[in-house]
């Protein structure tokens, strides 16, 4: 699905990340963890084709994204779900409008308007607030319609860059839950976090790896977290 | 962006969810719309004063024709040797194409309006003319006087091309100024649609940024604006345009002998071309917003 081949990148100064080799097979469950400022959203981005690498080979779905136009960019994203950190929406278009933008952006009107967004607002939790304007949601409303968006397009991959920062622990249980079920559902999953009691709690449900970021590679933790 | 037949139908036929995407704004396009009728107003004028120039330039220049008029000022006797004189030494000239001495009949029609048409020419010192029509080269007016002065003391050479062709020179050049201040008003429509996506597009960062991310290809999101300013310059330019013909339409309407003021306006088959403006409008709007999107879009992720 997504395959890194010691990739680095630098923003600038000196690399950030460097000889990154990684592979997201089809149904993987990864969490991705590290201090703050090691990387982790660089990779995300890596991942999802806004950062080319400055070294090595990105090949998203089995194109290299060096070669990919901008077109093309866009149908990757299209089958890879992002919560991003920072999440945004268009505040002028309601929650569910935002959640069903995917759709509508790649000329599925048909979809967005059908059941099954009603389902995937109940899912997570925000039918009572489908209505409201993104900037009326709280952090963890917020943090859920970008789940909802990320994965109303059925995509293969979800990528979720701390998903549960903004947010108390019974709702992160919920949201990691959410995406324990996805990755059921046969979706490759990466989740970028520094919360380790939420790793832990997770790797009783899903067969999950979990890579560490330091001194600029990656590394596949052991069986102490 | 590639202009394809998809994308044309979309510009026009519109996506209910596309022009969505991007939130609303009310000052702004308003100013647009009035930008695009009064930039299209002024141009029906334009327009109007330089086929009206090319009108007068062409009559006249049509006129003058290289006509020249010989008059024969000599007592009554003379006159007729004179004539004859005139017209043999304009046989012989160079640059001459043909020449005449008007009948009586032409010349007391011609005199009419002043005197009547009671008139008997031929008791009267009344002089003869002669028209001379010059050929394409032209005839030299200085050497003709000089043959003319030494053998038909009565003669009198008046070219009036000479004082004509300045007019021509300058109906020519009004028309030149009306097509320049046309491209000058299709040029400050482009700089103004330029302005205003701009400031659209600064204002939508964060919407386009979004729209990327979730996989909106670079046609979707600059559609979204093209078809916005395309369509705001299209309307403004048809209002400005009905507006202006019907301006036209008030001015006093054109009598024959009606001068440069009254010939100002569209005849017959010319009332289609100010259609013309909303038009080029439209697709210079749509250009400058192309242009605008694709330079900011290639900035973003
Ligand atoms: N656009 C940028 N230009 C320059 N430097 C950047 C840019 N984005 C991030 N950085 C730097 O790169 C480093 C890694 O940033 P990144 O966002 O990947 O960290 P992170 O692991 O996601 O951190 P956190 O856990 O706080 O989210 C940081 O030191 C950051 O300051
Ligand atoms: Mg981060």
């Amino acid at each position: 699905m997504i395959d890194l081949e010691n990739v680095a990148y630098s923003y600038g100064g000196g690399e950030l990340l460097s000889d990154i080799s990684l592979k997201l097979a089809p149904g993987s469950f990864h969490f991705l963890t590290g201090p703050s400022g090691a990387g982790k959203t660089t990779l995300m981005k890596l991942c999802y084709g806004a950062l080319l690498p400055t070294a090595g080979h990105v090949r998203l779905f089995g194109a290299d994204v060096r070669g990919l136009d901008r077109d093309d960019i866009a149908v990757v994203r299209r089958r890879v779900g992002v919560v991003h950190q920072d999440v945004q929406f268009l505040n002028h278009l309601s929650v569910t409008d935002n959640i069903a933008l995917p759709l509508t952006v790649s000329g599925r009107h048909a979809e967005a308007a059908g059941g099954d967004l009603g389902e995937l607002l109940s899912w997570v939790g925000l039918t009572n607030r489908a209505d409201a304007l993104p900037p009326e949601l709280s952090g963890g409303e917020r943090q859920r319609a970008a789940l909802a968006r990320a994965v109303i397009m059925s995509p293969d991959v979800v990528l979720a860059d701390e998903p549960t920062g903004n947010i108390d622990w019974d709702m992160s249980q919920r949201l990691l839950t959410l995406l324990i079920e996805l990755n059921k559902m046969g979706k490759t999953v990466l989740i970028a976090t520094h919360d380790l009691s939420l790793i832990r709690a997770t790797k009783a449900h899903v067969q999950a790896r979990v890579l560490r970021i330091t001194n600029r590679r990656i590394q596949l933790a052991g069986a102490d977290l | 962006m590639k202009l394809d037949m998809t994308s044309l139908r979309a510009l026009f036929v519109g996506d209910r969810h596309a022009d969505r995407v991007v939130p609303p704004s009310g000052f702004t396009a308003q100013l647009t719309l009035f930008a695009a009728a009064a930039m299209a107003f002024l141009a029906v004028f334009a327009l109007a004063l330089s086929l009206a120039a090319g009108r007068l330039a062409e009559r006249w220049g049509d006129e003058l024709a290289r006509s020249a008029t010989i008059r024969i000022v000599a007592p009554l006797d003379q006159r007729v040797a004179q004539t004859e004189a005139a017209l043999r030494i304009l046989e012989t000239t160079r640059g001459v194409a043909s020449s005449r001495a008007l009948s009586d009949a032409e010349q007391q029609e011609l005199l009419a309006p002043w005197f009547g048409s009671e008139l008997a020419l031929d008791t009267l010192p009344v002089p003869r003319l002669i028209e001379v029509i010059e050929d394409a080269d032209g005839m030299d007016p200085a050497g003709l006087r000089l043959r003319l002065a030494a053998e038909v003391p009565g003669a009198v050479l008046d070219d009036h091309s000479r004082w004509r062709e300045p007019l021509v020179k300058a109906a020519s050049r009004l028309r030149l100024l009306g097509w320049v201040a046309i491209v000058l008003i299709g040029a400050a429509v482009a700089a103004m649609i330029t302005l205003a996506a701009h400031a659209a597009l600064a204002a939508n960062a964060q919407v386009i940024g979004v729209l990327r991310l979730i996989g909106a290809t670079d046609d979707y999101i600059a559609l979204a604006f093209i078809r916005r300013f395309t369509l705001r310059a299209l309307s403004g330019a048809v209002a400005g345009t009905v507006l202006g013909m019907i301006a036209m339409m008030l001015l006093p309407s054109t009598s024959e002998v009606g001068g440069f003021l009254t010939g100002l306006g569209f005849r017959g088959a010319h009332w289609l071309l100010p259609l013309c403006i909303p038009l080029l409008a439209g697709g210079v709007a749509f250009l400058a917003t192309r242009g605008a999107a694709k330079r900011t879009l290639r900035e973003l992720a």
